[in-house]
């Protein structure tokens, strides 16, 4: 990576660990909200179902600076969690999170489609033959939809990439702390002579973005494969 | 053991209310679609939850609407074969059969594996997956699954209805097997005819919910009124000795004494077997019947009539070979002069003993 300056390897280096634990951490509420969505009805789940898609249709300034608001030095969530020395304003891991909201709604989307894809009846057989609710998620629900949760988190992953409104204005964008690829194209379009940096970034990006959404589209299908082969 | 059902259920359409004991061996839950033979097996098995009642097996509750108590489905320690299989598509055929196993409590008694899976004949498939079995295949796998998870109860869903006649073939004799091999009850739902006169230890007949019958296959079978399928339904059901196979083609059977012959089947001589035949394959004569080309008359007293609506009535006929039942028209019992305790002749066509109407008892060993 020699044709890359060393700010912008921090930015790319910031960038994949802000999305690798913004997909990580939310996958496990990803599984279960979309499990909820897609098989539970109970009160309030058209709410859920919004609440879910909103960082989708808000604008991402908006969705930051709700964020800042909650989870700010000053918010109520943050303030609560300063108590055991969390701190997510203006850190990494703030970036992780605005990034794991944004990324949310695709994640629970792709995953909430595998699971109605699932027979319940194969399920219902799975009770039958003496595993518990939990059991048969673990031995039946979720090897048939593991495809379609590793595309779901492919695709997070990506979206995790690109996240830029929300980010910059939860966290602002400090070099080496929060200044991530698309922070990072920003600022060197800022300064004078900052084009050549700011193109080489651009281009990692579709490259990144590119191979997420082919890889994310054959893994879903193999998923379409693996479920109807019944 | 025996599984005692009670069952009180509204359903848009439909008013469950119905109550029956099953022993060992095969309850047939028979009727038409939309009797409610389904809603009762999901309700035995907790997948559905009736709105009163009590199931239990002996004296292990399952559900008890008056004490409060209903057990989840995998806590009822079930064998339950549905009709499409349900095998899980993303594991192997061993895997599908350990599956059950695995949940069993460790001191169930257990089925050896090995000696299902070559009662089953499904010991060259274990590495494959469902997705690459036929039908026929799927179901004996389903059956092996049942089996092995260590059931006090197995319940069966119409497991043949999704399967092409040769394919039935196949698999009821190991449901033969299963009844004769296995101590626990089986609730087998259907509603076909030859299905009960093969299978069932017992049936119990269901209409709009309730129970219209309980009793042996062969007088259930034998009750127009209570066939689903109606009329075309009825007919009687025979023990019978495989005695000989004849060079042109028929196969000799001796039934307590009288002897039938029907086109040449597998079984070997010497098997036990059941046959059902049709009461609309069956003439009746007053006089010894000369010159005729059927093969097979069974001679008797006439039992009961019973009339049905229309023209059409149903005569039993008392033979040494077991009670025969011609389906005639009004009209003939007056002309034959035929009441009960009149002799009478039994005339039976040689084509009506089909193979899918023929069953065997199949003995471990064999």
């Amino acid at each position: 990576m020699d044709w890359l300056g060393p700010a912008e390897l921090e930015a790319l280096r910031l960038s994949l660990r802000v999305s690798f634990w913004a997909t990580l951490a939310t996958l496990p509420f990803g599984i279960f909200v979309a499990y909820a969505l897609a098989r539970w009805r109970f009160p309030g789940r058209q709410i859920l179902n919004g609440l879910v898609h909103l960082p989708l249709i808000l604008p991402p300034v908006v969705t930051g600076y709700l964020l800042l608001l909650t989870f700010g030095i000053q918010g109520p969530l943050g303030r609560f969690l300063a108590e055991f020395g969390i701190v997510v304003a203006f850190r990494w891991t703030g970036a992780a999170l605005a990034a794991g909201i944004m990324a949310f709604p695709l994640m629970v989307r792709a995953i909430r489609l595998s699971i109605e894809a699932v027979d319940p009846r194969l399920e219902q057989a799975g009770a039958t033959l003496g595993a518990s609710r939990p059991f048969v998620f673990a031995t039946v629900t979720l090897p048939m939809i593991l495809p379609g949760v590793v595309a779901g988190a492919i695709l997070a992953f990506a979206k995790a990439m690109g996240e830029f409104g929300a980010t910059i204005t939860f966290v602002s964008n400090i070099p080496g702390q929060t200044q991530t690829l698309p922070s990072a194209v920003y600022a060197f379009l800022q300064v004078p002579g900052g084009e050549a940096a700011a193109t080489r970034l651009v281009i990692i990006s579709i490259v990144i973005a590119m191979s997420a959404l082919l890889l994310s589209e054959y893994v879903g299908r193999r998923a379409a494969a693996r479920v109807a082969g019944s | 053991m025996s599984l005692s059902v009670r069952m009180q259920h509204a359903l848009p359409g439909i008013d469950l209310d119905l109550s029956f004991d099953a022993p060992s061996g095969v309850t047939v839950l028979f009727g038409r679609s939309g009797s409610g033979k389904t809603t009762i097996v999901n309700g035995v098995a907790g997948l559905m939850r009736p709105q009163a009642g009590r199931v239990a097996v002996d004296d292990w509750v399952l559900f008890d609407t008056d004490q409060g108590l209903w057990l989840p489905p995998h806590r009822r320690r079930l064998g339950y074969i549905f009709q499409e299989g349900r095998l899980f598509p993303h594991l192997t055929v061993r895997q599908n059969l350990a599956y059950g196993r695995w949940f069993a409590p460790r001191k169930a008694p257990r089925e050896n594996p090995d000696k299902v899976i070559e009662m089953l004949g499904i010991g060259h498939l274990l590495d494959r997956r469902p997705a690459g079995l036929s039908g026929g295949e799927k179901q004996r796998v389903a059956i092996g699954r049942a089996l092995l998870a260590s059931p006090r109860l197995i319940l069966a869903d119409e497991p043949l209805a999704a399967l092409d006649d040769a394919r039935k073939a196949e698999i009821l004799p190991y449901f033969e097997r299963l009844r004769d091999e296995v101590s626990v009850p089986i609730l087998y739902v259907t509603h076909s005819a030859a299905e009960v006169a093969r299978l069932a230890t017992s049936v119990v007949a269901l209409q709009d919910g309730k129970v219209v019958r309980h009793g042996p296959a062969s007088d259930v079978l034998a009750d127009p009124s209570v066939a689903p399928a109606g009329i075309r339904a009825v007919g009687a059901v025979l023990q019978v000795r495989v005695l000989k196979h004849h060079p042109d083609g028929l196969t000799e059977l001796d039934a307590h004494g009288s002897r039938l012959f029907l086109p040449q089947i597998r079984h070997r001589v010497g098997e036990d077997l059941r046959i059902r035949i049709p009461a609309q394959e069956v003439i009746l004569s007053s006089k010894v019947p000369e010159g005729l080309s059927a093969l097979n008359v069974l001679s008797g007293t006439v039992d009961s009539i019973r009339s049905g609506d229309g023209p059409g009535a149903i005569v039993a006929v008392k033979t040494p070979a077991g009670i025969v039942l011609a389906r005639v028209t009004r009209r003939s019992v007056a002309a034959l002069d035929l009441r009960p305790g009149s002799p009478c002749h039994a005339v039976i066509k040689t084509v009506a003993l089909a193979p899918q109407d023929v069953g065997g008892r199949i003995r471990s060993g064999d």
